[in-house]
């Protein structure tokens, strides 16, 4: 086993998952495979999205992915940033919206 | 070279490595490079062995259709990803006598329907109009390669559009994107607000509008270690913010991958991008985009006459792998009974969705 909990090297064995479980890997596949086609949404449009989750999710590997994938569809650097800032922004409003909460529970027992 | 104009040109940045003396100028180093460089974990396979794997191997040619004319290596720019190390500095172009063996070939190879022109900006040869209007006398489909910049290069150059449409010309043009950023970081600063100006007056005669019978194709390449996204969805794209912004029009979208050769090699190797950009190439081998790869019906014929099967290994110096070997003894049998020379450099033309100088073949 490596010392190292990711090497990006890993990246290009995504697909052996199936080794262990053929099934639901093939099922999965097939299923990103479709997610990820021309349709509603563009395949340029859901790599944006797809970046943006990356880094919400912080997987190295996604982040590595799609910010070349993002980048051969046409993104700007500028265009890619402000996704990720999108990310930041729920991420951090997901963390703040639940002051909300805290707030509630303080005026609750506060006298 | 004068010392004075490799002063000039050093200065303008504007120069080939042929120019600036760099080792990766010479095609053998090149070709050791890439069939000897392993590949990071990754074994590269032997090309052939691909082929070998898509029975396609040896690869032989089906009818050869087009006389793909490299008329010089001369250029009014010098960009990044550029096979041919092209540049103003050069002065390797097509005489007019071989310029002539070339109609000859044309009188006896009726089959040899499509001329493509291209270069360095084949407009710089002194001969280039004489030799379009000869070829255009024989009834062929002539296509130019134009950079679209040497339009605006000089006045001289100011009447090619209407000179162009005078003959019927397809003009296919390098437009590596449809913002300022990607396009003047691959082919220079200012080359795409000249572009566009240059766009707009080949729109102005009726190119690439609709029912003109003018036909404007654009060329997109990679600005990057990067192949290209899908040509349909790309060309869709670029119509979409080149009318909007620019009101230009154009007919067809061609997405080229950069082989690493030459400049693109360089840039590669520089960058420290090369062993992950062959693994990409590799990786991406798409065996119906083998079958269909331009060199089985295609023969490209170097500035002194020499042929090759396409224009990458014109570069490479690989020539045609049969006794004829030049213009002058041209034998369209013998061509279409050889096998034509893979390297490495040939995984550029089989990734993906394939890449010809029209574009995906798949």
């Amino acid at each position: 086993m490596n010392n190292n909990y990711y090497n990006s090297e890993d990246l290009k064995k995504f697909g052996n998952v199936g080794e262990f479980q053929k099934n639901l890997a093939d099922k999965f596949f097939d299923y990103y495979g479709e997610v990820f086609k021309d349709s509603e949404l563009t395949a340029r449009e859901k790599s944006l999205i797809a970046l943006a989750v990356a880094h919400a999710v912080q997987c190295p590997y996604c982040i590595d992915a799609y910010s070349s994938d993002a980048y051969e569809k046409g993104w700007s650097e500028a265009q890619m940033m402000e996704a990720v800032h999108v990310a930041c922004a729920i991420r951090g409003g997901a963390s703040l919206v639940h002051g909300v909460q805290m707030m509630n529970k303080v005026k609750e027992i506060a006298m | 070279m004068t010392e004075n104009t490799a002063i000039k040109h050093e200065k303008t940045g504007k120069i080939s490595l042929h120019g600036r003396g760099y080792d990766l100028s010479d095609a053998h180093k090149q070709l050791e490079i890439l069939e000897h460089i392993q590949s990071g974990n990754l074994v590269p396979e032997p090309f052939y062995q691909k082929l070998e794997d898509t029975r396609l191997y040896p690869l032989k040619p089906k009818e050869i259709e087009i006389f793909q004319l490299n008329i010089g290596k001369m250029c009014n720019q010098v960009c990044k990803h550029c096979h041919v190390d092209a540049g103003p500095d050069r002065k390797e172009i097509m005489t007019r006598e071989t310029m002539q063996q070339c109609l000859e070939i044309l009188k006896s190879n009726v089959q040899l329907n499509v001329v493509d022109i291209t270069g360095g900006a084949p407009e710089m040869n002194p001969n280039f109009r004489w030799f379009v209007e000869e070829i255009k006398k024989s009834g062929r489909h002539v296509i130019v390669r134009c950079n679209l910049t040497i339009i605006l290069a000089n006045k001289k150059y100011y009447d090619l559009p209407q000179f162009y449409k005078e003959h019927n010309i397809e003009v296919v043009s390098s437009l590596p994107f449809y913002t300022q950023d990607r396009t003047d970081r691959q082919r220079g600063d200012g080359v795409f607000e000249n572009s566009i100006k240059a766009l707009q007056m080949l729109n102005g005669l009726g190119y690439g509008k609709e029912n003109s019978g003018l036909v404007l194709n654009l060329v997109y390449n990679p600005a990057g270690a990067f192949l290209p996204p899908s040509q349909m969805a790309l060309e869709k794209e670029y119509k979409d913010a080149l009318l909007h912004h620019y009101d230009i029009h154009f007919n067809n979208l061609f997405a080229i991958t950069n082989l690493p050769i030459s400049r693109f090699l360089d840039y590669l190797l520089k960058s420290d991008n090369y062993e992950m950009y062959m693994e990409k190439l590799i990786t991406a081998y798409n065996p119906v985009a083998a079958f269909n790869v331009m060199c089985r019906n295609t023969i490209s014929v170097g500035w002194d006459g020499y042929l090759y099967d396409c224009d990458f290994n014109q570069m490479l110096e690989l020539k045609v792998n049969c006794k004829t070997k030049h213009i002058r003894e041209f034998n369209v049998d013998e061509l279409n009974n050889r096998d034509i020379i893979v390297g490495q450099h040939c995984y550029g033309c089989t990734a993906g969705a394939g890449s010809s100088c029209g574009g995906a073949v798949v």
